[in-house]
């Protein structure tokens, strides 16, 4: 048993973690949310190369070949980066949909009730007809809400829509404007992977990837200011009351980590679903512990931890929220 | 990242299994929870077993996997927990091994493996709880002897402990952690009154132990004189390190009996209390991961239990208080029914966020340790 990462795993982490902060630094960051629902081409189509997408395809389909281990560090990554777009439906989509591996198509999913950035893919899976936009919590991610009850509409059939072409996505160093993204027809539908019955463990798995990467940053992000802010003549992390935050944002972080890396090693649905609820906490509880450390300053805009709380949150409402997961580990326990 | 297990430790487990299903049969009926001499051979016989089928030493000289297993295998298969051989066998123990002579070693050691003699640990005083440095049991050097007076007190086992691993003040001018020497006193010498004090659980699990110049020979130290805070953090961190992990797998044991008792009651038709079982299932199996990669991590870094350890035990014993909690809540009205399963656990289970370091210390030690926040006063 050697339960720790690879060289490997670690360099693939460290990669991704350089190139996030080269290509979606602080400055990017706090521009994409003065541009919400805007989402950058070139970033994506280097997101792409980067084989961001194409990471779990088997070689001889073009793809980088790895497993749900290195997936799960990539969008653990992510999630700590607050990257956006919607990196989960469009990775799901490498292979099934032209395009989506390489980063050039844009892939959005209906997740039950539930669609992120609708309007910047070329390419839906499952049937967002008569969504309607939400003023998303989130200003980094765009929300719809579909209004027909989960499963109800019947999933387009027949041959798979192809998506816009690479003349589209438009090539240079600025960003698309928004109409550029947005198909005026709205967005192509693609039929739902019909293997993937809701909510597909891997989907599940990778959010609670995401949410790992936000629990540990907020945990870094409290520790850091609780270091260098002064009150009463000390830094506030010498108070036994912001001592204890923080090292309750690093036990359900580093209790989370096991758990998601463990479920990434086995696949199993149960060990993802606990994997799940452990990461959802992890990140919702870390992300508000790290706004309370923070103080004042964690109320406003121009901390970065609101974009964190928000985000856990959207991700938390993934998959019809954590009753599945409870549901299917109590199942286990009874059965 | 990898779960699986090496050949021959799957070998290793499968010689135990075989084993376990051979034994566990021929066991004598567990004592009554009062009946101290009774727990005491009931432990000691069961070390014997393992000292004779070559298990014994498996805390000391095994590898962490190893040692996983070994702990994983005996508690699926309902062996008897350390008991009384706790303190000898992940306390006093690795103490002696690592920082003893080699006379003191083949001295104390042998009959701790061979389940003969039973170990008890004098830390803790009245006025010296969780400030353990500010202890004052006092040892004035008096020939070959320290001459020791002073009180312990949450002794566990000390009335059927044959030695006490203890922490005396030898120093009183220099600064508190500098003045402090961990000596091995048997528990019979001249001086030493025990008295049992009851738990909250009914039972009388811990005393107090009165010392009045008790003659202890200098040869009995381990370690230097004034060096005992550093012997004894070798103790503390295996305490934290690797005592709790067969528990987890128990735990995870009792949440599926719950979740049995509650479908027998016609109770599983209430989604709160079967997605809080659910959800408790998440928790345990997050537990056994962390247990597994800090294992990992000890392998790598050549069997010290790091600080992990904290970590584990922060998250640990505040779960298994809310797995009773729910059981609780599974039994209903009989949760006031102490001859009801788990409400004995329950009370129990009660002293997790507090024996071993409380989790105010605990956070704080991942805090400053771990974290590297400044340190608070
Ligand atoms: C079942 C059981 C078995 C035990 N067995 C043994 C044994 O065999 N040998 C032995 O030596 N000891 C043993 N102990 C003692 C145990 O180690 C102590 O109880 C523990 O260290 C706490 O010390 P205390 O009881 O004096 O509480 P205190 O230290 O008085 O703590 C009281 C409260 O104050 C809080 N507190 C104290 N200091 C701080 C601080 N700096 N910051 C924040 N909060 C603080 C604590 O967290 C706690 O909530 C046992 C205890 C129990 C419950």
């Amino acid at each position: 048993m050697r339960f720790r990462l690879t060289d490997d795993q670690a360099a693939l982490r460290a990669g991704v973690r350089e190139l996030l902060e080269r290509r979606f630094g602080r400055q990017a960051l706090r521009a994409a949310v003065d541009a919400p629902g805007r989402l950058d081409r070139v970033l994506w189509r280097a997101l792409g190369e980067a084989g961001f997408f194409a990471l779990r395809l088997p070689e001889r389909d073009g793809g980088v070949g790895l497993g749900l281990p290195e997936a799960v560090l990539v969008f653990e990554e992510a999630g700590r980066a607050l990257l956006p777009g919607p990196l989960l439906a469009t990775h799901l989509a490498a292979g099934t949909v032209p395009g989506a591996a390489s980063g050039e198509t844009v892939v959005a999913a209906v997740d039950g009730e539930l669609v992120e950035w609708l309007d910047a893919a070329d390419a839906v899976r499952g049937d967002a007809s008569g969504a309607v936009a939400l003023r998303s919590v989130d200003p980094l991610t765009p929300l719809h809400r579909v209004t027909a009850p989960p499963g109800a509409a019947a999933v387009p059939r027949g041959p798979i829509a192809v998506p816009p072409g690479p003349e589209a996505v438009p090539t240079g160093p600025v960003a698309a404007p928004p109409d550029a993204v947005s198909v005026p027809s709205g967005p192509v539908a693609v039929p739902p992977d019909p293997v993937a019955a809701p909510p597909d463990p891997v989907a599940v798995l990778l959010t609670a990837a995401e949410q790992l990467g936000t629990a540990g940053r907020v945990c870094e992000l409290a520790v850091e200011h609780a270091r260098a802010r002064q009150q009463f003549g000390r830094p506030i992390g010498a108070f036994q009351a912001v001592q204890h935050l923080c090292a309750d944002l690093l036990v359900r972080a580093e209790t989370a980590r096991a758990a998601v890396y463990a479920a990434a090693v086995t696949a199993d649905p149960a060990d993802i679903a606990a994997a799940r609820l452990l990461a959802d906490e992890a990140a919702v509880q870390g992300a508000r512990d790290c706004l309370q450390v923070h103080g004042g300053m964690g109320f406003t805009w121009e901390a970065d931890v609101h974009l964190h709380l928000k985000r856990a949150w959207v991700r938390a409402r993934r998959g019809g929220g954590s009753a599945h997961g409870a549901e299917l580990l109590a199942a286990a326990l009874a059965g | 990242m990898d779960l699986s297990y090496a050949p021959e430790e799957e070998e290793f487990r499968a010689r135990l299994r075989e084993w376990l299903a051979e034994v566990l049969p021929t066991l004598p009926g567990k004592p009554s929870p009062d009946d101290w001499p009774g727990r005491r051979a009931y432990d000691l016989g069961w070390q014997r077993m393992l000292y004779d089928a070559g298990y014994a030493g498996v805390h000391w000289d095994a590898s962490p996997t190893l040692r996983l297993i070994f702990l994983e295998e005996t508690e699926k298969a309902g062996a008897p927990y350390v008991g009384a051989n706790f303190v000898g066998l992940l306390h006093a123990g690795p103490t002696i091994a690592a920082e003893g002579t080699p006379g003191q070693r083949a001295r104390w050691l042998p009959p701790i493996l061979r389940g003969e003699q039973v170990w008890c640990q004098g830390f803790s005083e009245p006025d010296a709880g969780s400030d353990l440095a500010s202890l004052r049991t006092r040892a004035r050097r008096d020939g070959d002897d320290y001459v020791v007076t002073g009180s312990k007190i949450w002794t566990s086992h000390a009335e059927v402990a044959d030695w006490c691993e203890l922490l005396v003040r030898t120093d009183p001018a220099a600064p508190r952690h500098r003045g402090i020497t961990w000596l091995a006193m048997p528990m019979d010498a001249e001086g030493v009154t025990v008295r049992p004090l009851r738990t909250l659980a009914g039972s009388p699990e811990f005393a107090e132990v009165f010392l009045d110049e008790v003659r202890v020979p200098v040869a009995n130290r381990v370690g230097e004189e004034n060096d005992g805070w550093r012997v004894t953090q070798v103790t503390l961190s295996f305490e934290r390190g690797t005592a709790f992990v067969g528990e987890v797998v128990a735990c995870r044991r009792v949440l599926r009996e719950l979740a049995r008792t509650a479908r027998e009651d016609g109770r599983w038709g209430e989604p709160e209390l079967r997605r809080r079982l659910g959800r408790l299932d998440a928790e345990f199996r997050a537990l056994w991961r962390l247990t597994q990669w800090n294992v990992s991590e000890a392998e790598a870094s050549g069997g010290v239990p790091g600080a992990g350890g904290s970590v584990f035990k922060l998250r640990y014993s505040h779960a298994r208080q809310e797995l009773y909690e729910a059981a609780a809540e599974v039994l209903g009205p009989d949760c006031l029914d102490l001859d009801r399963p788990w409400v004995l656990d329950r009370l129990s289970s009660l002293s997790y966020t507090i024996a071993a370091g409380t989790s105010q210390i605990q956070r704080t030690i991942v805090a400053e340790r771990i974290l590297g926040l400044p340190r608070g006063r």
